[in-house]
């Protein structure tokens, strides 16, 4: 097999048993890797009694997974996956970084982690050295910290492991920061201080395992290729697409801070009670010319380099270190919180990064509590002193210290803006889940569907199958490719689609072929691989469990919010259309060959060789 | 004689945006494989942000090629760059211990020593670079009053310094 190092980590923390494992050619070819794999690993693992498996108990199974172009497309990726803590389904959540490339090069493709280790501790994969070690010197620590010290200890261990090779290269580190270890659910898979892998919650999963840590070193290549000719040919055919990427490459995602609130009306305000602002103190040259200590920054192999780096080095945020901010963060830690100071939003973006937060999730809880502030349905005294106003940076910088630690009530918003508003709903004896803007249980990203003029349509995050992901939705079903099977393939790759957006479609396929040697590979993709991928995910997502479970049509619905007309700007009493939402997911589930309930119909089921899940749905009685 | 038109991989370390296509292109060049270990130059990230490209400066006095007890390491006429000789390396590191900056270091597999070789006179790592616009390395002619030899230091000291720029105060806790 060309691509894949061919053997993955099985490693149970209960009992410290570590596995080499591998899986057959033709598993790898219709799952491909990361999101696909993780799919055909959690429905076989935990299919048959996924309603009852709570996300936090050890019986849960944690996946982080390259694929066979992770290190070769530019912009390498990891895919972290399990039953997730948000959406009780699964979702395949990314991050950029090197970690993929020298797992690779330690000669696997991924590790799997079952049970629950004893006490704090943290996995180290040195080439063929695999150990469980303790982590109790770092438990607790944020996230600089952790990694400063793994940083150490690992270049350490190194010289020891292997003297004669002079100095290696340090190894690289996922990791979880406080709100992983107290299992909120709005946690992310850290790494680099900025990067997370943050839909689903899989920091919670991790801390609910005591894992603080995995640190990787390899001192092999990447595998074996099909082309490597070829493959390099492509990567510079990437590059050049990608070195002209002009807006793009200069201000990365930060750009859309401004553009996103002024020009397509669709950024969260306020907790979504608008989605216009027009604040130029907020735009990205403010923060380029201000807080910019590096401009170009990237993960292995990309020719993009959408991150940069802020810090403030006067006033009362200097030193505070975060990347960009990106847009999601930008918007959700900036006027999704009506602050409107890049300062501001860098302080809260570093603190939320150090916390181990996903700043999506976190930046809704926050929200979702100011806006329970401001209608006084949560009070000062219920914060214990915290304000909570619209712009009061440092008191949602003390409540996402509490939510980390749940502490108090911060303990309420660690559900995640949904569940909050149902627990403190039943003690209020109120309604609260039209206050949260959330997708089945998960924070959606900060694109608005109101004004109608941004990427999303009305029911990309109300039928995804990964819930409030922005990044891979249901788009267009009239169309197999440029679609969600798209993204899927890109989570499944894994790589960066970031870098796919300037190129051929052909070109990424003709990427695939020269890596795997697999001919007809896009054929089997749209007809049948990453149909199958969606079904196994709709079918976890609908058996849910156990504290939430979704309703096939009633619960793919938006959030209530989208309902209400914008208040403000060029597209002022806008508001989504009940009936041309109806039609789209209509439109959606046939598609999908689901009925139009929403359900999977069995033959759908059965010509994808997915019996054994239609089998399950009609136990669960979802069928 | 070193002649007037040697070229020197200049740096330009806060810069570097980390991407590593210099490392995929030299393990490309002289493996035929993407092999970050096995790349004659390598990004370390002690600090994220203060990413440090690590190769060979072609010191005036080459130490590591003095050091050597198998005469493995010349130097080349054309280029001055340090050339190993694969049949003669025995990957006892003493040249290891030799460089200021430990920059050379033994492939994974062979054990025999990787030191830059300037690629015949066309670095592949800066042409790379200098395609994406980082600039962090670029090919430039070596002048013959400039002392090279400064730039040969450990991953950890010009990390400490990189910080330092960057991030001022707060970079003391990072490392």
């Amino acid at each position: 097999m060309r691509g894949y190092a061919g053997k993955f980590l099985d490693i149970d923390l209960s009992t410290e048993k570590i596995d080499k494992i591998t899986f057959e050619e033709s598993v790898l070819r219709s799952s491909i890797g990361g999101r696909g794999l993780a799919a055909k690993i959690l429905w076989d693992r935990l299919g048959d009694k996924w309603e009852t498996v709570d996300p936090f108990a050890q019986e849960n199974v944690l996946t982080v997974l390259t694929g066979p172009l992770t290190g070769f497309f530019p912009g390498a990726r990891v895919c972290v996956s399990g039953k997730s803590p948000q959406s009780n389904g699964m979702v395949g959540s990314t991050v950029g970084g090197e970690f993929g490339v020298e797992l690779k090069c330690a000669g696997y493709d991924g590790i799997i982690i079952t049970g629950k280790a004893s006490k704090p501790c943290y996995i180290t994969v040195f080439e063929d050295q695999v150990s469980v070690k303790d982590a109790s010197h770092i438990w607790g620590k944020d996230g600089k910290k952790t990694l400063k010290t793994l940083t150490e200890e690992g270049r350490r261990e190194l010289k020891v492991s292997f003297p004669d090779y002079g100095e290696l290269k340090e190894p690289q580190v996922l990791y979880i920061g406080p709100a992983g270890e107290n299992q909120t659910r709005i946690a992310a898979v850290m790494e680099k201080w900025t990067h997370a892998a943050g839909y689903g919650g899989y920091g919670g999963v991790m801390g609910s395992k005591n894992l603080k840590a995995i640190a990787v070193k390899g001192l092999g290549p990447l595998p074996e290729v099909e082309n490597i000719n070829e493959v390099s040919e492509l990567i510079s055919k990437v590059d050049k697409k990608c070195f002209k990427a002009g807006s793009f490459r200069r201000w990365g995602t930060g750009a859309a801070g401004y553009n996103t609130g002024a020009k397509t009306s669709s950024e969260p305000v306020r907790n979504w009670q608008d989605e216009w602002h027009d604040e130029r103190g907020f735009a990205v040259d403010k923060f380029e010319q201000r807080l910019w200590v590096k401009r170009y920054w990237a993960d292995y192999g990309c020719p993009t380099s959408c991150l940069k780096i802020a810090m403030p080095k006067t006033g009362e945020f200097k030193g505070c270190i975060t990347d960009n901010p990106d847009y999601e963060l930008q918007a959700y830690l900036g006027p999704n919180l009506g602050i409107f100071k890049p300062e501001d939003t860098v302080y809260l973006c570093s603190l939320i990064d150090d916390l181990g937060f996903c700043g999506i999730q976190c930046g809704n809880s926050l929200a979702f509590a100011a806006e329970l502030y401001q209608r006084g349905i949560v009070t000062k005294d219920d914060l214990s002193g915290v304000s909570l106003e619209w712009g009061n940076t440092k008191a949602f910088g003390e409540l996402a210290r509490k939510i980390a630690n749940r502490e108090g009530l911060g303990s309420m918003f660690a559900e995640g803006s949904y569940r909050a508003a149902l627990k403190l709903g039943k003690t209020k004896g109120m309604d609260l889940t039209r206050y949260a803007v959330a997708e089945k249980g998960m924070a959606i990203g900060a694109h608005g569907i109101r004004s109608g003029r941004d990427y999303p349509s009305v029911m990309s995050y109300a039928c995804n199958v990964q819930a409030g992901d922005h990044t891979s939705v249901p788009s267009s079903p009239t169309e197999r490719e440029n679609s969600e099977f798209d993204t899927i393939r890109d989570d499944s790759g894994v790589f960066c689609f970031f870098n796919t957006f300037s190129v051929d479609r052909d070109l990424i396929w003709d990427f695939f072929n020269a890596v795997t040697g697999w001919q007809n590979l896009r054929q089997e993709w749209y007809d049948t691989s990453a149909l199958r991928i969606v079904q196994l995910q709709r079918a976890m997502l609908l058996l849910g469990g156990p504290d939430l479970k979704w309703k096939a049509n009633a619960d793919d619905d938006n959030p209530p919010r989208f309902y209400e007309p914008l208040p403000t700007g060029p597209y002022k009493g806008k508001a989504v259309n009940r009936e041309a939402f109806e039609e789209e997911k209509r439109e959606y589930y046939e598609a999908m060959g689901w009925d139009t309930g929403g359900l999977p119909k069995p033959e759908t089921l059965r010509k994808l060789g997915l019996d054994n899940v239609e089998a399950k749905l009609r136990q669960a009685s979802i069928l | 004689m070193p002649s007037r038109k040697r070229i020197w991989i200049a740096r330009d370390f806060l810069k570097c945006s980390g991407c590593r296509k210099c490392e995929i292109a030299c393990s490309l060049h002289h493996e035929k494989r993407i092999w970050p270990e096995a790349s004659r130059i390598r990004v370390f990230m002690l600090v994220p942000g203060a990413e440090v490209p690590h190769l060979c400066v072609q010191c005036e006095d080459y130490p590591c090629v003095k050091s050597c007890p198998t005469g493995a390491l010349s130097t080349s006429q054309k280029t001055g760059a340090v050339l190993v000789d694969d049949e003669k390396c025995t990957g006892c590191g003493v040249c290891i211990e030799a460089c200021p900056g430990r920059i050379p270091h033994l492939h994974p597999t062979r054990k025999t020593v990787l030191i830059c070789d300037l690629c015949d006179g066309r670095p592949q790592c800066a042409k790379v670079c200098q395609q994406g616009n980082w600039d962090a390395l670029e090919t430039t002619t070596r002048s013959s009053w400039q002392v090279y030899k400064i730039h040969a230091r450990k991953p950890e000291e010009i990390t400490r310094d990189l910080v330092q720029n960057l991030y001022g105060e707060a970079g003391e806790e990072l490392i």
